[in-house]
């Protein structure tokens, strides 16, 4: 299982596609499905779509699953947690210089107001 | 389809002539951003940003100097090169009166056309935290989905 390790690029990437944006809403609200179930819910062909569940598992978002000779896809739930975490973090940095922007910009009209 | 740009922005009880100040006066950057600043505030111009805790020195080159409501830089760029649209990212600082203060928008664009590698992609996002914003929207409606969709 790949869930531990994230490498941020591949998931940005993979997220970052309307085309995967669908296919893991599908399979968020399904639960698991095969390839073949999950193309025949998306505008797009089996080709496509086995594409997308492998950029999605190699970022470590999917998990491939066999059952007999089916393969099914699922959710990996703690990846994506962890990575929103960790992108919000990231994000949180110009968030950070604004508000220590603020924070000068304010104390200094207040000295100038005081004299 | 990855995100080409974040936008933030902050409204500040204090005239846009101060803000101005505190985003482009090289003493000033050194107290929000790095630990040392340098900057040739003119279009063309040369700056330097100095992370010590990471002993990194980030270079920029100004793009535009507008007081008191635009500053833009590029940066981000590979060692070596002179930063152009396509291998830098632009940063824009763009300050407005608005009421008795000043917002003041920083908009990171040219992400996504970043000429790089994975490894030098990924030291752009953990110095920068630019261009995640964009996913963290896609992100963070995922979060409660899957909370209630796997039982713990």
């Amino acid at each position: 299982m790949s869930g531990a390790t994230i490498d941020d690029e591949q998931l940005w990437a993979a997220v970052a596609d309307p085309s995967r944006r669908r296919l893991l809403d599908l399979l968020l609200a399904g639960g698991e499905a095969s390839a073949s179930a999950l193309a025949r819910d998306l505008p797009f062909s089996r080709q496509a779509t086995a594409k997308h569940l492998a950029v999605l598992e190699r970022a470590g978002i999917v998990e491939a699953r066999r059952h007999g000779r089916e393969v099914r896809y699922a959710v990996l739930p703690q990846t994506l947690e962890a990575a929103t975490q960790a992108m919000a973090g990231v994000a949180a940095r110009w968030d950070a210089r604004l508000e220590a922007i603020k924070r000068l910009a304010e104390a200094a009209e207040r000295e100038r107001q005081a004299r | 389809m990855l995100p080409d740009s974040i936008e933030r922005d902050i409204l500040i009880q204090a005239p846009v002539d101060a803000v101005w100040r505190i985003v482009t006066e090289p003493d000033q950057i050194a107290q929000w951003f790095s630990d040392k600043a340098e900057v040739d505030l003119r279009p063309g111009g040369s700056g330097s940003l100095t992370f010590e805790q990471h002993g990194v020195t980030a270079p920029f080159v100004v793009e535009a100097v507008e007081p008191p409501h635009r500053f833009a830089w590029r940066w981000s760029h590979p060692e070596g090169s002179v930063p152009r649209e396509g291998n830098s990212t632009l940063v824009e600082f763009l300050l407005r009166t608005e009421g008795d203060g000043t917002r003041l928008r920083i908009v990171e664009s040219g992400i996504a056309a970043l000429e790089r590698t994975d490894a030098e992609k990924r030291d752009f996002l953990e110095d920068h935290g630019g261009g995640w914003t964009t996913c963290i929207t896609s992100l963070g409606e995922y979060a409660p989905k899957v909370a209630a969709a796997v039982p713990r």
